[in-house]
């Protein structure tokens, strides 16, 4: 119910996984069937999910109509069975850009955050495990991208970078990176010195492997959460960026900026160029947000609300 | 207290430089030519090295620093190429627009969210817990320039409540008097109730867009600390001791609910600043953020960079503000500092 302290939420009590008990693929498996089963809202996020994920592979070879080619005879006309969303001011089909749109901004999401999940993770987990200068310096870091408000910062570092898509996701990334990095390290700091940590240095295993045996692996299930959780942000920040002209450039496809051309004639009545992007879009964020909470569900049934 | 407020204060001053070593290495260091930037498009080889040498950017980088930290003691951000204005002067004349519509919003958010996050806590489980709930969800759902191009077509093209989205006042209206800059507290105070309706007519929208997405998060931990608070064995013994449950609830609960509320309040404005951009440009309203977007635009950077300084520098101050605050409704913090 609470993200402000999920973040900060530290298990009290850490064991290593129970392999032993039942093969963990299966158990899985009928976990996640169950909670399917029990939140129909969780199994709609998965079902959402799986819709988005088949818009991002096969969306190009789908759509009725080229997302590029304009049409000026049908232009800005309403949502008819020819074209279901309408067409934009250029005449060009809304149904097939919102679709096509899908794969740019999955793309930028997953990629903003498999980068920060590598780059905010690793300095998190050296962060609880080394301690020390290694800790102030991460925290420091961490810190000052805190003092900023997140978005003003994207806007500035997508400015200094350049005006490119692989710009959004570095700011999208650096961002989030605080939530990552003290995630990470929290988790990481109470598992230093857990029994099965210690069994393992006993047995002289270096730092490096330690880490990357004992602590990483365990970590994973949270950071997985951590992951599905700024998804939502992710694709919000991305959008709202192209929304400002940043990034993206027309005419190609994508949820923000399709939403900032349609905004100029929202003023004169023609709803359906920004509408139908900007639903796409809050779906996507509605997804991602339940599916956070389907995923924390799987993996750490103790928070479940 | 002043001690608390002294400490506080030290605390903030490593915030700043990073914010200020932050902003200087987005104009300096990152990759792309910031004289050419500078120059712009069409200058020639001879004018870019020019420029260079103007700006100091042919100074080793901690000579650059210091004399970057230098022009920032004056209050000098650098000209803005599309206004031919200092930044300062710019960021200056249009800082109240963005602060009245910020703080707009955020007065009609908590005005929404502290009874609805209260109400909910108290009859959990009914109807408005569930209404909560929804309101939680969806206002982080809802990207921010959406909701507003909604509202807009709903309350001015198909309504025709609400005055065209241009900005803070109709061409028709005149500007009252400057005295805060703030447009509805500046026509009150100089009894132009007129001004007062145009710009309260012309705000209504764009705030209550801010207020819908800083709606959630103070929903959500009001709810959460109220649900805390009333469980606390300090209620359950003022319930015992026979008080009416508007005095528990009112006097007993809410106060020590308030303060993680607060606490939050600093992430609200993280989320508020950046919005804010978004809002302006969607109701093309002359604050700083749009001011911003203009630059970004123009690929004119001194403006970008001053935004992006002073938004994080306001932002540290009211972190500082809020923290205070704290201080002041709660005498433990008080004590401890």
């Amino acid at each position: 119910m609470n993200d402000m302290t999920k973040a900060d939420h530290v298990p009290a009590e850490v064991a290593p996984p129970l392999r032993f008990d039942a093969p963990p693929s299966t158990s899985l498996w009928a976990h996640a069937r169950h909670i399917v089963s029990e939140n129909p809202v969780t199994g709609l996020a998965f079902g959402l999910f799986a819709l988005i994920v088949l818009a991002a592979l096969f969306g190009p070879s789908l759509v009725p109509y080229d997302p590029l080619t304009s049409n000026t005879n049908a232009a800005l006309q309403a949502p008819s069975a020819a074209h279901w969303f309408g067409t934009d001011q250029l005449g060009r089909d809304i149904f097939s850009r919102v679709v096509v749109a899908t794969r740019l901004d999955f793309t930028i999401a997953i990629a903003s955050v498999a980068l920060v999940f590598l780059l905010g993770g690793l300095a998190g987990v050296s962060a609880g495990f080394y301690g020390g200068w290694v800790d102030k310096i991460v925290g420091r870091i961490a810190d000052t991208i805190m003092a900023f408000p997140l978005f003003v910062l994207a806007m500035g570092i997508v400015a200094a970078l350049g005006n490119s898509v692989t710009n959004i996701v570095i700011a999208t990334a650096i961002i989030n990176f605080p939530l990552y990095a003290r995630v990470a390290r929290a988790e990481a700091n109470v598992r230093r010195e857990a029994g099965f940590v210690q069994a393992a240095r006993l047995s002289g295993n270096s730092d490096w492997r330690l880490l990357m045996t004992q602590i990483v692996p365990n970590i994973m299930p949270i950071m997985a959460v951590q992951m599905s959780l700024t998804m939502g942000y992710a694709i919000l920040n991305a959008a709202g960026l192209s929304f400002i002209g940043l990034g993206v450039r027309p005419p190609t496809p994508e949820w923000g900026i399709m939403v900032a051309e349609g905004a100029s004639f929202i003023v004169s009545g023609e709803w359906w160029i920004a509408l139908f992007p900007g639903l796409a879009l809050m779906i996507a964020v509605f997804c991602f947000n339940l599916l956070g909470d389907g995923v924390r569900d799987l993996v750490d049934p103790q928070r479940r609300n | 207290m002043l001690r608390m407020i002294g400490a506080r204060l030290m605390t903030t001053v490593p915030s700043v430089i990073g914010v200020i070593i932050v902003t200087f290495l987005l104009t300096r260091v990152l990759p792309g030519n910031t004289a050419a930037y500078f120059a712009g498009p069409a200058a020639t080889p001879q004018a870019i090295a020019e420029i260079r040498s103007k700006l100091g950017l042919d100074q080793p980088l901690p000579v650059q620093f210091v004399s970057y930290v230098g022009a920032l003691a004056k209050g000098d951000l650098g000209q803005s190429l599309t206004t031919g204005q200092p930044v300062t002067a710019d960021l200056a004349a249009r800082l109240p627009a963005s602060a009245e519509l910020t703080l707009a919003g955020l007065l009609l958010a908590m005005a929404v969210a502290l009874p609805l996050g209260v109400l909910a806590a108290v009859r959990q489980g009914s109807w408005i817990d569930h209404l909560c709930r929804v309101v939680a969800t969806a206002g982080v759902s809802l990207p921010v320039f959406f909701t507003g191009l909604l509202l807009v077509y709903v309350f001015y093209f198909q309504l025709g409540w609400s005055p065209a989205p241009l900005g803070r006042l109709d061409v028709f209206a005149s500007e009252p008097p400057r005295i805060t800059g703030l447009f509805l507290v500046d026509s009150l105070v100089s009894g132009n109730f007129e001004t007062f309706r145009a710009a309260l007519s012309q705000i209504i929208l764009p705030a209550v867009t801010l207020a819908i997405f800083s709606l959630a998060p103070i929903t959500r931990m009001t709810r959460a600390s109220m649900l805390a608070v009333l469980g606390a064995d300090f209620v359950r013994t003022a319930r015992a001791a026979g008080l009416t449950s508007s005095k528990v609830i009112g006097t007993y609960a809410f106060r020590n609910a308030m303060l993680p509320v607060i606490t939050t309040l600093g992430m609200v404005f993280s989320f508020l600043l950046g919005a804010n951009v978004l809002v302006e440009k969607v109701f093309a309203w002359p604050g700083v953020g749009s001011y911003a977007v203009e630059a970004l635009i123009a690929s004119d950077y001194a403006p970008i960079q001053g935004f992006v300084l002073t938004m994080a520098i306001l932002y540290v101050v009211l972190n500082l503000m809020i923290d205070v605050l704290y201080g002041v409704i709660d005498p433990r913090v008080r004590l401890e500092g």
